[in-house]
């Protein structure tokens, strides 16, 4: 185990902007991507099920 | 004798062949894809945890950059998918080019935002590692400035491809500036070497030992494994997003569960 305790994990031996900065910004943009894909896979089911019932609506009208 | 008796020619080995090209059509990826990534979802968070767990508390304090030197874990993998990525995806656009292949585009156009997003990784957490260690954020050396190229190289490819409106024209224009793009990768990889940089050379090499303690590399490994486990499941999942995106008009989307109204 390298740490004393919780305040020195996060001190990172001085170098916490840096070390955190890196991790962080990782961390932030592994979750963005999977979170801004699925939306862009719900906007595009959403349209092609609205085309599926307008089709529906087409069919049932003639 | 009867012929009714008969029973027909049985051939074994045919039911055994695997018709991989079967594959190749969106209609059959796309189930296919679906079922695969859940597991490189698994993977990458259970090599994830352990590489983080190596990374903070086992690998041990480094002797002349202190706990600073910690940023290798993501560093370095970041840098290692971005260029790895872009390999793959040229090879995809590559296929995609000679076998006039609908799903290869696809999955080259899949694979480009997140190869960006390595490199943009790779780039930031390069600059947090330089300001501590060489005193300066950014330097126009060799490796620096063509990782940035690399960078630019993803761009550029998204972006022709969204200004292209036919999809298959898109997909052309696009592999022909990934392949012409692929002469930066080697110049990346061998920078250190080629010339004198402020970039140190690499730690992990195919031919000499690794000049770090065995902790430390087991944690690159495994973090970079689950970046590239990462990489596979985002991949999949936008290929998947794109083959609706492409092929909305066709009968089998339509009755997928998902879109049945």
């Amino acid at each position: 185990m390298n740490w004393g305790g919780p305040a020195e994990f996060f001190a990172m031996g001085g170098y916490a902007l840096y070390v955190w900065g890196s991790f962080g910004v990782v961390a932030l943009a592994l979750i963005a991507e999977p979170l801004m894909l699925a939306r862009r896979r719900s906007e595009i089911l959403r349209t092609l099920r609205r085309n599926a019932m307008a089709d529906r609506m087409d069919q049932e009208s003639s | 004798m009867s012929t009714a008796l008969r029973s027909p020619p049985v051939m074994p080995m045919q039911d055994r062949v695997i018709h991989w090209f079967r594959f190749a059509s969106p209609a059959s990826f796309y189930p296919l894809a679906g079922k695969m990534m859940p597991w490189f979802w698994a993977l990458a968070a259970i090599f994830g945890a352990a590489g983080l767990y190596i990374s903070f508390f086992v690998a041990p304090t480094d002797a002349t950059q202190g706990e600073g030197y910690r940023i290798i874990f993501v560093h370095v993998p970041a840098s290692w998918l971005s260029m790895f990525i872009y390999m793959v995806m040229a090879a995809w656009a590559g296929i995609g080019l000679a076998l006039n292949a609908r799903l290869s585009g696809m999955m080259a156009q899949a694979l480009a935002p997140t190869g960006a997003l390595m490199a943009f990784l790779s780039l930031w957490t390069g600059a947090f590692w330089g300001k501590p260690m060489w005193g300066t954020w950014w330097v126009w050396d060799a490796r620096l400035t063509s990782e940035l190229i690399l960078f630019f190289l993803y761009l550029g490819f998204i972006a022709l491809q969204a200004a292209i409106d036919d999809p298959r024209r898109a997909d052309k224009a696009g592999a022909i500036l990934a392949l012409v793009g692929v002469v930066n990768v080697p110049i990346i990889y061998f920078s250190v070497k080629w010339w004198n940089t402020l970039h140190q050379g690499s730690s992990v090499s195919m031919t000499r030992a690794p000049s770090m303690a065995q902790t430390m590399l087991w944690g690159m490994l495994l973090m970079a494994l689950a970046f590239w486990m990462y990489s596979v499941a985002v991949a999949l999942k936008r290929v998947r997003t794109i083959i609706l995106e492409r092929e909305g008009h066709a009968e089998w989307v339509r009755n997928l569960p998902e879109v049945k109204p």
